[in-house]
């Protein structure tokens, strides 16, 4: 099946003065994906999205959102984008219902409808006993969830989140990134999400692009995102051994596929380019070391992020 | 500048085939903005404040008024004006209403004002409205609106009932053209306020704190009401003309004088406001004795008091335009990012 890009973005850059936010940012989604946009704090996350909104406007570069130029119709992007803001906020005033119904009006959905829609919606998000309270009622996670439900109201093809998982428990974390996954999967909507937490974001995402000072570092699922970037060494094994003598950290690096070995008192952190487990767990007998741990680490995004600053790719 | 222009043009095209039903059964985006904050307004508390301070003046001024009435007319067998000095006379114990309005306006305005954008901001509800599909412009103007209706709405129950209890306590009922004074009293009344609720709607979209915003614009309505005819005073002193220049020198002068008091739009605002509410008066600026000497005392009709206020009406008009046309392209301008 041909997918077909629903966002391209080509050297898209953001200049604030003298601090260029964005920089020459190459990057496509494609329809009916989830991507996860990744990176620390001021990366340029937000900055691309209030790009891919037309709300803010590029220095440089090309932008495409369901074929249209949000800098010179961001009117028709907002028709077919639905953007949930970091933090997004309510009037407190106003019931969930209200601040749905309001949105609704905005959008010039028409009364009935808009009330059908928002009452499938609260439904959907799991609110729709709190529909009638006010929203100064609500915990941040029912925010995030009428959060989510304002912006499937006007019915987009697209759904951009930014940090959607902030400040929510990790209860409500997993609620809200199972009704993305959720919407995803009935409606084959499209998501782009931005975050900077790397394990809950790696559970849902089809492809991820991996986003340091304002360029994109790295772009694709997470296993290949994983080789990519070390392809030297792809596989970590984690052990603990008793005594971790310094013969037996010899022994081990001697293995072949193994390229680097770090220890940290009785664990160890053993790199290699192949799966070597058992060859290690023979090694350490052998040495007449007592094994008490041997874990292989798949690349998470944890590691990922983890090593490319320390590391310093 | 040029991401919101095009954003205009595509409202122009909107209309579509396609579109063309759907916009037509629902109710214009503008309009659903201005209702929702004409709500807001109307179920706020500080509304609820607003109003009785205006009710309590409207009390205080009508007594103050009725006891001295009967001196008022008694001083003044020229005219018959007897209902217009209910606003504006006093037995000295309490400022007239017009008085009061001056005072008080300002505080209606900046109270209305003072959180339009920053409140938005700060609940991070502005970020969500700019993603929807409506022009950025809709939320200043939208607030602007809205708050001008509620000062109308205010204005206008305020005048009326201050008619209302002028008629039942004096028993005399206004004459059309006292009616038409008063009406335009209240109009140039809500264009004053007006000039103050731009002013701290630019204050919000400046400042990110609503605290500081609020009392920005009450230090620039301290300023005008308290120390700025001081400061006057101060330039007067010190460049007055000798006593032994000539008269023309003395009237320019007198006029210099005027026009600087008259960058106050509260001074701008009692000008106006005495000329419709006393039809006496006939000038504002400096008259000799000898112009005045073989002047039949006499009322002004009302189109030629109109005519007296006219510039004091346009330039409280223009700086409420440009006050907000400042703020309109401060708000433009302004990036977005949620609350900060």
């Amino acid at each position: 099946m041909i997918k077909e890009n629903i966002i391209e973005i080509s050297g898209l850059t953001k200049q604030y003065g003298q601090l260029t936010a964005v920089d020459h940012l190459t990057l496509s989604v494609q329809r009916g994906e989830i991507f996860g946009l990744l990176g620390p704090n001021g990366a340029g996350k937000t900055t691309t999205i209030l790009m891919l909104l037309g709300l803010s406007e590029p220095t440089a570069g090309k932008i495409k959102v369901c074929g249209i130029d949000p800098a010179f119709q961001p009117f028709l992007v907002k028709e077919k984008v639905g953007y949930l803001p970091d933090e997004v906020g309510f009037y407190e005033n106003l019931s969930g219902l209200d601040n749905l119904l309001y949105t609704a009006a905005l959008n010039r959905i028409e009364a009935s409808v808009a009330e059908e829609r928002a009452r499938h919606l609260l439904e959907q998000v799991g609110l729709t006993s709190k529909a009638h309270d006010k929203v100064q009622t609500y915990s941040r996670g029912m925010k995030q969830r009428l959060g989510l439900a304002d912006i499937l109201i006007k019915e987009p093809e697209v759904i951009i989140l930014d940090e959607p998982t902030n400040g929510i428990d990790p209860e409500g974390v997993r609620e809200l990134l199972a009704l993305i996954k959720e919407l995803n999967q009935e409606k084959g909507m499209t998501v782009l999400l931005s975050s900077h937490h790397l394990y809950q974001v790696q559970q849902i995402c089809d492809r991820v692009g991996l986003f340091v000072e304002g360029k994109l570092i790295a772009a694709g699922p997470i296993k290949e995102l994983a080789f990519e970037l070390f392809k030297n060494d792809p596989i970590l094994l984690e052990v603990e051994v008793e005594p971790a003598s310094a013969q037996l950290i010899a022994a081990i690096e001697a293995n072949e596929h193994v390229t680097r070995v770090e220890q940290n008192r009785e664990r160890l952190s053993i790199f290699c380019r192949q799966p070597v487990a058992t060859e290690i767990a023979t090694t350490i007998v052998n040495h007449g070391a007592r094994l008490f741990h041997l874990s292989q680490h798949d690349y998470g995004l944890d590691e990922i992020y983890h090593r490319y600053f320390e590391g310093g790719m | 500048m040029a991401a919101f222009l095009p954003e205009k043009i595509s409202i122009l095209f909107r209309r579509s085939p396609l579109t063309g039903e759907k916009a037509s059964r629902a109710k214009h985006p503008f309009w659903v903005m201005v209702r929702k904050e004409v709500m807001d307004h109307i179920n706020s508390w500080r509304f609820m404040i607003l109003l009785g301070l205006m009710l309590l003046t409207t009390i205080a001024s009508l007594y103050t008024a009725m006891s001295s009435l009967q001196r008022a007319i008694a001083e003044d067998t020229a005219t018959s004006f007897v209902f217009l000095k209910l606003f504006t006379a006093t037995d000295g114990s309490l400022p007239p209403f017009i008085t009061f309005v001056s005072l008080l306006g300002p505080l209606i305005g900046i109270a209305l004002g003072f959180d339009a954008i920053n409140s938005e901001r700060s609940r991070g509800t502005l970020s969500r409205l700019l993603a929807q599909p409506i022009p950025r412009d809709y939320i200043i103007n939208a607030k602007f609106v809205a708050s001008l209706l509620v000062i109308t709405f205010m204005m206008i129950i305020l005048g009326l009932l201050m008619m209302g209890m002028g008629i039942l306590t004096t028993g005399i009922p206004p004459t059309p053209e006292e009616f038409w004074r008063v009406f335009f009293f209240l109009l140039v009344s809500i264009v004053y306020i007006g000039v103050w609720l731009n002013l701290a709607i630019m204050f919000s979209i400046k400042f990110k704190q609503a605290a500081t915003s609020a009392l920005s614009g009450l230090a620039v309505w301290l300023f005008f009401s308290l120390f700025f005819t001081m400061i006057v005073n101060i330039i007067v002193e010190s460049t007055a003309p000798s006593h032994v220049a000539d008269i023309n020198e003395l009237i320019s002068y007198q006029g210099f004088v005027q026009n600087l008091l008259r960058i106050s739009p509260s001074q701008l605002f009692s000008e106006a406001t005495t000329t419709l509410l006393v039809p006496t008066i006939r000038t504002l600026g400096p008259i000799t004795l000898e112009q005045a000497s073989f002047a039949i005392a006499g009322p002004l009709p009302l189109g030629q008091s109109l005519l007296l206020v006219w510039p004091q009406l346009t330039c409280l008009a223009a700086a409420a335009f440009i006050i907000f046309g400042i703020s309109y392209v401060l708000f433009m301008k302004q990036e977005v990012r949620s609350r900060s």
